[in-house]
């Protein structure tokens, strides 16, 4: 009995880190602008789609991890500069829609450029699972927590002690106040931008080797992470681990416990109690009070 | 006088010259093949290789001189998997591209929703997709050249109780394949018997992993083996999974997954598993006397050597969906729908990759379940095993 | 007002001429297919518009309530043999429930929440309707049987005669949609027009202020949600009769994103404006089909630019352009 619900946290959890780090993007560009950026999901993509395609190259693997990584992050720089900010007068659901239409665009390309099948990446240690009280554990699994674990522990630092950080927080706070005060607040949306790409291309990395890559994974990675954004508050970086997590966690135990049919369901009834019960997600009220 | 005549005859001589030509131009007109596919999007892996083969089996009959001194002229559109795109598409292939026959829908959701289009515009069409409720009940202008997923239950549960297994854990992705071949395998069970079905989980589609699935089949009591019926990425992750988990259970997938690409997947934590597939997979195993072997032989060198991709199970589909339907037109002497469609309906013995087809009034797919041979995988490679 | 009024009507007139002469310029009955289905997807649209222009909410699961609609339709007279008008009726009405409970403890918040519930309630209708194959034929979808009017079929693929003329099913299908899509307009701007609508455009205006002088913003504010749903509703079950078959695909997300895509494109708040959005966005993968594998690539493209250089959309912007060079040639006149 034990040993099923350790397996099924396992999964949850794994997953669920996953989710996380895209919520955590979804959540830095919300910050910055009040853009719900659908194309946070191609950055995940394009991270595992670069990296298999240039280790399929030769490239050796921790070269084209970086090489990656740095595509998304130009890729986020290029989207804030070349589509969000022509259009600063724009409604916010204007900008959305634009990052949709971004979104198609760097799937269509992807899809040119790497084709349309599923591409395989090796775990990058052993293929031999851990046993841990009965249950199954992927090597790969303690890859994404532990990717997971030092991104956030990193963003954090980043948000609290630098002056970056600071910047672009005082600009999700009041964007007029900040350019008072002498922040370049372009410069700040633009650094938000790619921060997000690069979380959402390394979390792309760390869980190709579980999921596989392909063109259109970013997808459905995608939209669970904006649902892990929404179930943490949409604007909570805390909320964004959290309600990723939580997501990851509720999928597993529902395909284990009630019914893998209605497991997605369930995950999205989730933010419909959240919105009925703790209005400001589990952990939005709290940061808007702090500021 | 004589110079009216030599006039008169000299503008008759003019005007059957080109009414000549024009009846030569008339002649000349190409044989227009429609075909809607999911050439994009989660089906694409279907749609992709079905287009890459029509494409080049269109042109290389062109190059032999077309078809009844006619060439073939494919008009083709991307359904992306949706359904109604794919009406849309068909009703643009029948209404304004005014296409003789069609070859195409590579899901059964796709083909579906063109059949009341097709019945009424009657124009014959060969779907490409699987199941069952295509061809049963029988519609008078639909044929299809898959093997119905029902067939593929049987085979797979036949081969389970020849191995001493009855109790099958069954897991199914909620995509249309999935879905139907889930219902089919609980269909055949029962019509079967001495066998039964003891659990039953999905996953869809865009799931990443499916180990609490497999966790809940693995502790039902008694279950002695797993079947997958699923296609596209989420079979792969099943097996890995599976492989994962340690589960020591003879393993079974559906013909969804028969293609090298899954192999690449799913790695060595395919090892065993079981599946029915067309012989496209092992032509070197065939037997010489197997009237199936050259084609597929051929079929598997020319696309290969064509398109640098290894072939598809799926890609047969269209291969023989075209074949049969140049067959049908040569047969009839004609492109006049009813004929072909009456000639398509009488093909008997036509060898194709799939299988050996033989239409019927009653029967608009004309294959048995023993067109599906029962593969293992062993050293990362297929075995036949009958 | 009565000016404004009048601006509308003039907007509802054009409409009507354009929709009544399209058939001039159409000889193939797959055109008017497409037509039809134009005309069917923006009368959704328009109700979209409601929410979105003069409530200020977005809603990304407008799809789930078309295609519950489209489903509650196609099971009560295909399944159960009811006929189509009692069984849009009572669609309509199961979904105005469901976007009355969902929107109304939603929309006493302030934000953008509504976008949030109502994804995850088009996302719960479609798994729904994929997996409950009993019922809905499961993702292989199902047929529908025509629409029917005390016992008259309409059918694509018939012949009718109206007013002493044969016409093709197809021509009709697309009179009858033209028809559903003016009444849809007219209700629409009746509803802008009335006290309703006016407590509404103060919402977008300033919310606080609305409250302020006494409007129920929440209640104004759901009861706009309803009906939009309630346009997505019908519009669907006529679409799903018009199609004759429906898969849980026209519930879905991507769906939805289309829809309010062709809002947003067209010109939110624009009653006329996003109709034009619905025709460019249903016309464009036509248009594109050619292009295979670049489509994609394409369509992105096209969104994008359009979104960046019209950020008002489509029919905003060519009335403030042409309101420019009127005004500058007046200027020059002077």
């Amino acid at each position: 009995m034990f040993s099923e619900f350790l397996q099924y946290l396992f999964t949850g959890i794994t997953i669920g880190a996953t989710y996380a780090l895209i919520a955590l993007g979804f959540t830095l560009i919300y910050n910055a602008s009040h853009v719900i950026n659908f194309a946070q999901g191609e950055f995940l993509m394009v991270g595992g789609m670069a990296t298999v395609s240039l280790t399929a190259m030769g490239v050796p693997m921790l070269l084209a991890v970086v090489l990656a990584v740095i595509l998304a992050g130009v890729l986020g720089i290029a989207l804030q500069r070349l589509a969000i900010a022509p259009a600063k007068n724009a409604d916010v659901v204007t900008l959305i829609i634009i990052t949709i239409g971004a979104s198609i665009f760097i799937r269509g390309l992807a899809q040119l450029v790497w084709g349309k099948e599923y591409h395989v990446m090796a775990n990058f240690s052993s293929d031999e699972p851990i046993q841990v009280f009965g249950a199954v554990l992927n090597t790969q699994s303690l890859w994404v927590l532990g990717v997971g674990a030092i991104l956030v522990a990193v963003l954090v630092y980043f948000f609290t002690r630098t002056l970056t950080g600071k910047a672009i927080l005082a600009t999700s706070m009041n964007k007029d106040a900040a350019r008072l005060v002498g922040i370049r607040t372009q410069v700040v949306l633009m650094l938000a931008f790619m921060v997000s790409a690069l979380l959402g291309s390394i979390a792309g990395i760390v869980v190709a080797p579980i999921t596989f890559t392909s063109y259109d994974i970013g997808i459905i990675l995608g939209l669970k992470g904006f649902v892990a954004a929404a179930i943490g508050g949409l604007g909570s970086g805390m909320g964004a681990v959290v309600g990723g997590l939580a997501l990851g966690v509720v999928e597993a135990m529902a395909a284990g416990y009630l019914s893998s049919d209605y497991k997605d369901a369930v995950a999205f009834s989730m933010i419909l109690l959240v919105l009925f019960f703790l209005p400001r997600g589990l952990f939005g009220a709290k940061v808007v009070e702090r500021v | 006088m004589f110079k009216t005549i030599t006039r008169c005859a000299s503008k008759f001589v003019a005007i059957a010259a080109v009414s000549l030509l024009a009846m030569n131009v008339h002649a000349a007109d190409p044989i227009r093949i429609g075909s809607f596919l999911s050439v994009t999007g989660p089906a694409s892996f279907l749609g992709d290789p079905e287009l890459k083969t029509l494409q080049m089996y269109v042109e290389k009959i062109n190059e032999k001189g077309g078809v009844l001194g006619r060439q073939l002229e494919l008009v083709h559109y991307d359904d992306a998997g949706n359904a109604s795109k794919a009406r849309n598409f068909a009703s643009r292939l029948i209404r304004s591209d005014r296409v003789d026959i069609i070859v195409g829908g590579s899901t059964t959701g796709a083909t579906m929703a063109a059949v009341p289009m097709v019945e009424q515009a009657r124009i014959p069409f060969i779907s490409l997709a699987g199941a069952v409720v295509i061809t049963t009940p029988v519609k008078e202008w639909v044929f299809k050249t898959p093997q119905s997923d029902y067939m593929a239950a049987v085979r797979i549960l036949n081969d389970m109780k020849t191995q001493g297994l009855s109790k099958v854990g069954l897991i199914s992705g909620t995509g249309g394949f999935g879905s139907s071949g889930r219902e089919q395998t609980l269909k055949a069970v029962k019509e079967i018997g001495g066998i039964e079905v003891v659990g039953d989980e999905t996953y869809s589609g865009s799931d990443t992993d499916m180990t609490a699935q497999l966790t809940n089949l693995r502790n039902v009591k008694g279950v002695d083996t797993i079947l997958n019926f699923g296609f596209g990425q989420g079979p792969a992750i099943v097996t890995r999974n599976y492989d994962q988990l340690g589960i020591e259970l003879p393993f079974y997938q559906s013909h969804g997954v028969a293609s090298d690409g899954f192999l690449e997947l799913a790695g060595d934590s395919a090892e065993g598993l079981r599946l029915p597939a067309s012989p496209l997979l092992v032509p070197e195993s065939l037997p010489e006397s197997d009237p199936q072997k050259p084609v597929v032989e051929a079929y598997k060198s020319e696309y290969e050597e064509r398109w640098d991709a290894k072939v598809s199970t799926f890609g047969a589909y269209a291969y023989d969906g075209l074949m049969l339907a140049v067959a049908a037109i040569e047969k009839a002497g004609t492109t006049d729908k009813a004929a072909v469609r009456e000639a398509l309906e009488s093909i008997q013995g036509h060898v194709g990759v799939t299988g050996t087809f033989n239409m019927s009034a009653d029967d608009h797919n004309g294959l048995k379940a023993d067109s599906f041979r029962i593969l293992e995988v062993r050293d990362g490679s297929w075995k036949l095993i009958n | 007002m009565a000016q404004l009024s009048q601006f509308r009507l003039k907007g509802l007139l054009i409409l009507a001429i354009v929709i009544f002469a399209v058939p001039l310029f159409i000889t193939n009955p797959f055109h008017y297919g497409l037509a039809t289905q134009i005309a069917l997807i923006a009368g959704a649209v328009v109700g979209l518009n409601l929410l979105v222009g003069f409530a200020g909410q977005i809603s990304l699961g407008h799809a789930g309530f078309f295609g519950l609609g489209a489903y509650f339709s196609a099971i009560t007279t295909s399944t159960y043999g009811w006929s189509a008008i009692p069984a849009l009726v009572v669609g309509a009405i199961g979904v105005a429930i469901i976007a009355w409970v969902v929107g109304r403890p939603i929309l006493r918040l302030k934000g953008h929440y509504l976008s949030m519930a109502t994804l995850a309630v088009g996302f719960i209708i479609a798994i729904i309707l994929n997996n409950e194959r009993e019922i809905t034929g499961g993702p292989d979808g199902m047929p529908v049987v025509p629409f029917d009017v005390f016992g008259w079929e309409l059918s694509p693929f018939g012949q009718y005669t109206l007013f002493g003329m044969e016409i093709s099913g197809d021509l009709a299908w697309y009179l009858f949609a033209g028809v559903i899509l003016l009444v849809a307009v007219w209700l629409a701007q009746n509803l802008i027009d009335s006290p309703i609508g006016r407590a509404l455009r103060s919402v977008h205006g300033s919310e606080v202020a609305a409250s302020v002088v006494g409007v129920n913003t929440a209640k104004y504010k759901s009861l706009v949600f309803v009906i939009s749903a309630v346009y997505a509703s019908v519009m669907g079950a006529l679409y799903a009769h018009y199609q004759g078959f429906v898969t849980p695909a026209i519930a879905g997300f991507d769906f939805s994103i289309i829809l309010i895509t062709m809002v947003v494109l067209g010109g939110m708040g624009s009653t006329i404006g996003v109709i034009i959005g619905a025709v460019v966005l249903e016309l464009l993968p036509q248009l594109l089909a050619d292009f295979q594998d670049m489509e994609m690539v394409l369509f992105g493209l096209i969104l994008m630019l359009t979104m960046i250089f019209m950020p008002k959309g489509l029919l905003p912007t060519a009335a403030n352009l042409l309101a420019k060079r009127r005004k500058k040639s007046a200027g020059g006149d002077v």
